[in-house]
C-alpha cells in the first residue's frame, strides 16, 4: 500500500502543472534552499571551533544544550507560519477501498520528509562528527543526535496540533519574547534553567527514550484528531471566515478614484498573501537595526541610501512588482467593465504613496544613529515618492502571471518571473548608483540634493508619467487577460 | 446593433472562429448553441474585447469594438466566476460594479429588490465572500450584476448551467422580460437547446467554429435543433 502512496506522490510532483515552467525560478529557488542548508552544515561543522574560542571555559556540548531551547521554540515558529499540514489532495482517495488509518498514516508519514526536519539535521550531524573525532564517547554523542531528530519530529507533529490556533501562536511568541527578554535583562537565566535538562540528553544517552515517547504520544494524539475529522466537512474543508462588511465612506472624498481605493483596500485586508506582504512590511523597519548598529557601516552613506530606499520602499517593492497581478483572478470582469484605467492605477500610486510616507516617518528613530541617517531617508522616500512609483507601476505592465490571492506568501512565487528581478535593478540600483557617484565626486550634500531633485521632478511630472504608464497597461491589455487566465503559471 | 465582419480567431493554425457576417439587431433576444469547442465563449470573449480577433472586427452599435472603449457603458456581461472579485461580499460588489456604472447605493437597493425571489435568501446579508458561495450562488449574483446600470446589450455566457430548477425558471421569465423591453439585446449561450428555445427569438448554431444554421424560432425550432445535434 504504502508503495502505492509514493508513486502518488512522485507523480503529483512531476506532474503538477507547474512543472517544468519557469524553470528559471525553481533553480533559483533550489540553490537558495541548498544554499540555506550548506550555511547550516557549515555552521555545524565549525560551531565546535567557534565554541572552543569564544568560551574556552565552558565545553562545547554544554554551551550547545544551553541555547537548544531557544533552537527548538523558533524552529516551532518558523512551522507555525511555513508548514502546513497539506490534506486536501487526499480527497480522492476517501471513498477508495483503503482503511482510514492506512490514509492518516500516509498523511503524517509524508510530513517526515519535509524539508523543515532537514534544518536540525543538517546542522548537527557535522557538528556531531567534529565533536566524535575530538575524542567524545560515541554512544552519548550518536543518542544525543539521534534525541535531537526526535524532538524536531516532535515539533514537527506538535505544530500540526497547534497550527490552526491563535492562542498558541501568542503562547509560543510571548515565551520567544519573554525568555529573550529574561535573559538580556539579567533577570533570569533560561538558558542555565534549560540546559541540564539538553545536556541530560546527551550525559545520559538513554535519556532518548523521552523524546521518544513524546515523539509516539504526539504522534497518536495527531493520528486520532486526523482521523476524527478525515470529513468533507472537517478537515478537508476549507476555513470559512464570517465577512464583515465594511463602508469606507472616508474613501469617498476621493472622488472618482473611491471604488478602487476601497477595492484595493479590502484586497489587501481579505486576502492572505497580501495582508502578510503588509505584516512583512512592517517588520522591515527593523531591518536598519542591524546595520546602523555596527561601527563597520557608521560610516558608509552608501548602505545608508540602500537602508532608506529599502525600508520606505519596501512596500512599494512588496506590492507593486506585482501591480495588476493581484487583481488577475478578476481582470477579465475589469476589462469589459466602463473604468477608468487611470483611475485604476492612480488609486495603487496612492496607496504605495502612503506607504512610503508611513515607512518613512517608522524610521524617523533612527535619529538616534545620528541625523545624517535621517536626511537619507527623507531623501530616498522623495525618491520614492516620485521616481520609484511610476517605475514600478510601468513594469507592472510586464506581468503577466496570475496570483491566487488566498495562499500564503512564504516561499510562494507565484506571480514571480523574470521581471520581479529586473525591476529591482533600476528601483533599487539606480538611486545607490547616482547617490555613489555624486557623493564621492562632489559631496553628501550634493548627493542628496540629487536624489531630492528627481524625486520632486518625477513627482511635478507624475500626470504625464501616469499617463505614458496607463497608455503601456492599454496596449498590453490582450497579453496580460491572456497570461491572468493561465492557472498555475 | 452588433454587426460582424469576416471575423476570425486563430491559435496558430487551428481556427477557432469563422464568422464572414453576423447581424443582430436592436432589441432581439439571440440564442448561441453548439457543443463544446464550437467557440461560443471565443465569439463573446471578441465581443467583449478580451481577445484580439485574428482577421475582421466586430461592431456594437457602430463602434468597433477592438478600436474603442466606447461600447462599455452600454455593455454588460457574465461570462464566468473570473467576472466576480472573490473577496467582496455579494452587496460590496453590486456597489462596486454600480460605481463603476455610475450608480449610487440606492439605485443598486432598489434594483436588488427586484430580484428577492431570484436570490432566495441565499445571497444577501449572508455574511459571506463570494468566494466561499456555491457556484449557483456565485452566479447569480454574476448574472444580476449585468443587469446593473440600465445596459443596452446584455452577454451571457451559459447563464442556465450550475443552477438549481426553480432558479432556471425565474432566470427565463428575468430573460424573457428584459428581451421584452426595445432597446435591451440579449445574447445568450448555452448547452440547453430547451431552455434557448423558450427564451430567444432566434437562435444561431455554431459548429467547430462557423456558423451552420440561423433560425428564427418558432414551435418547431427545438425538434429541429435537436435533429440537428443528434447528428
Amino acid at each position: 500500500m504504502f508503495r502505492r502512496f509514493i508513486w502518488l506522490q512522485w507523480r503529483s510532483f512531476f506532474r503538477s502543472a507547474s512543472f517544468g515552467k519557469s524553470l528559471g525560478i525553481k533553480i533559483f529557488m533550489a540553490f537558495m534552499g541548498l544554499y540555506l542548508l550548506a550555511s547550516l552544515g557549515f555552521l555545524g561543522g565549525a560551531l565546535y571551533f567557534i565554541l572552543r574560542k569564544v568560551v574556552p571555559t565552558q565545553s562545547p556540548m554544554w554551551v550547545v544544550s544551553q541555547f537548544l531551547v531557544y533552537w527548538v521554540l523558533a524552529e516551532l515558529f518558523i512551522r507555525y507560519f511555513m508548514q502546513k499540514l497539506p490534506v486536501v489532495d487526499i480527497k480522492p482517495l476517501l471513498i477508495n477501498n483503503i482503511s482510514k488509518s492506512k490514509i492518516v498514516n500516509y498523511i503524517l508519514g509524508r510530513s517526515i520528509f519535509s524539508g523543515f526536519n532537514l534544518l536540525a539535521l543538517v546542522t548537527f550531524v557535522p557538528f556531531s562528527i567534529v565533536v566524535l573525532t575530538k575524542g567524545y564517547p560515541a554512544t552519548n554523542v550518536l543518542l544525543w543526535l539521534a534525541s535531537l531528530f526526535l524532538i524536531t519530529l516532535c515539533s514537527n507533529f506538535l505544530n500540526f496540533l497547534i497550527n490552526k490556533s491563535d492562542i498558541a501562536f501568542g503562547i509560543l511568541l510571548t515565551l520567544l519574547l519573554s525568555f529573550w527578554g529574561l535573559e538580556y535583562f539579567g533577570i533570569l537565566s533560561i538558558r542555565d534553567l534549560f540546559a541540564p535538562i539538553f545536556h541530560g540528553l546527551y550525559a545520559y544517552p538513554f535519556a532518548f527514550v523521552v523524546p521518544l515517547l513524546l515523539l509516539i504520544l504526539l504522534y497518536f494524539l495527531n493520528f486520532r484528531f486526523l482521523k476524527g475529522v478525515l470529513f468533507l466537512d472537517g478537515a478537508l474543508k476549507g476555513k470559512v471566515k464570517a465577512a464583515r462588511a465594511t463602508e469606507l465612506t472616508w474613501t469617498k472624498r476621493f472622488g472618482e478614484m473611491a471604488p478602487f481605493l476601497q477595492l484595493d483596500l479590502k484586497l489587501i485586508w481579505r486576502n492572505k498573501r497580501t495582508k502578510t506582504q503588509v505584516w512583512i512590511s512592517l517588520l522591515f523597519v527593523f531591518y536598519g537595526l542591524i546595520f546602523y548598529t555596527q561601527e563597520v557601516y557608521a560610516n558608509m552613506p552608501v548602505m545608508h541610501v540602500f537602508l532608506g530606499i529599502f525600508m520606505t520602499g519596501i512596500f512599494l517593492a512588496n506590492f507593486g512588482q506585482f501591480i495588476p497581478a493581484w487583481d488577475s483572478a478578476y481582470y477579465s470582469m475589469m476589462m469589459s467593465q466602463n473604468i477608468p484605467l487611470r483611475k485604476y492605477l492612480e488609486s495603487k500610486a496612492l496607496l504605495i504613496t502612503v506607504s512610503v510616507v508611513v515607512m518613512f516617518l517608522l524610521t524617523i528613530p533612527y535619529v538616534y544613529f545620528g541625523w545624517k541617517i535621517v536626511l537619507v531617508n527623507i531623501a530616498c522616500a522623495v525618491y520614492n515618492l516620485g521616481i520609484n512609483i511610476p517605475v514600478i507601476l510601468y513594469f507592472g505592465s510586464f506581468n503577466k502571471k496570475r496570483i491566487e490571492l488566498d495562499q500564503s506568501p512564504f516561499g510562494n512565487m507565484q506571480g514571480t518571473s523574470a521581471v520581479q528581478f529586473l525591476i529591482m535593478l533600476p528601483v533599487l540600483g539606480l538611486p545607490i548608483l547616482l547617490f555613489t557617484v555624486f557623493y564621492y565626486l562632489v559631496s553628501f550634500e550634493a548627493a542628496l540634493t540629487i536624489l531630492i531633485a528627481l524625486g520632486i521632478l518625477g513627482y511635478a511630472f507624475k500626470n504625464t508619467l501616469l499617463n505614458i504608464v496607463t497608455e503601456q497597461y492599454a496596449t498590453k491589455k490582450h497579453v496580460m487577460l491572456e497570461g491572468f487566465k493561465q492557472k498555475n503559471g | 446593433m452588433i454587426r460582424v465582419h469576416e471575423l476570425s480567431k486563430k491559435y496558430g493554425a487551428q481556427e477557432v472562429l469563422n464568422m464572414e457576417m453576423l447581424e443582430i439587431p436592436k432589441g432581439q433576444s439571440f440564442g448561441l448553441v453548439g457543443n463544446n469547442g464550437a467557440g461560443k465563449t471565443t465569439f463573446f470573449s471578441l465581443l467583449l474585447d478580451l481577445i484580439p480577433p485574428t482577421t475582421g472586427y466586430i461592431e456594437n452599435n457602430e463602434i468597433q469594438v477592438n478600436k474603442s472603449e466606447a461600447w462599455k457603458p452600454f455593455t454588460t456581461a457574465f461570462i464566468d466566476e473570473s467576472f466576480l472579485i472573490g473577496y467582496l461580499t455579494p452587496e460590496e460588489y453590486f456597489y462596486f460594479i454600480g460605481e463603476l456604472r455610475g450608480r449610487n447605493k440606492a439605485d443598486i437597493d432598489g434594483l436588488l429588490a427586484n430580484f428577492e425571489d431570484f436570490f432566495h435568501g441565499e445571497i444577501l446579508k449572508q455574511n459571506k465572500y463570494l468566494r466561499d458561495l456555491s457556484k449557483g450562488n456565485q452566479k447569480k449574483v454574476g448574472i444580476v450584476a449585468s443587469f446593473i446600470g440600465n445596459p443596452e446589450v446584455v452577454i451571457l455566457d451559459e447563464p442556465f448551467a450550475n443552477l438549481d430548477p426553480t432558479t432556471q425558471i425565474r432566470l427565463k421569465s428575468i430573460i424573457r422580460e428584459l428581451a421584452a423591453k426595445e432597446e435591451v439585446t440579449v445574447l445568450i449561450s448555452s448547452h440547453d437547446l430547451m431552455h434557448v428555445t423558450e427564451v430567444c427569438e432566434r437562435i444561431v448554431v455554431l459548429h467547430k467554429g462557423e456558423i451552420v444554421r440561423d433560425i428564427q424560432t418558432s414551435t418547431e425550432t427545438l425538434k429541429e435543433l435537436e435533429t440537428f445535434f443528434a447528428g
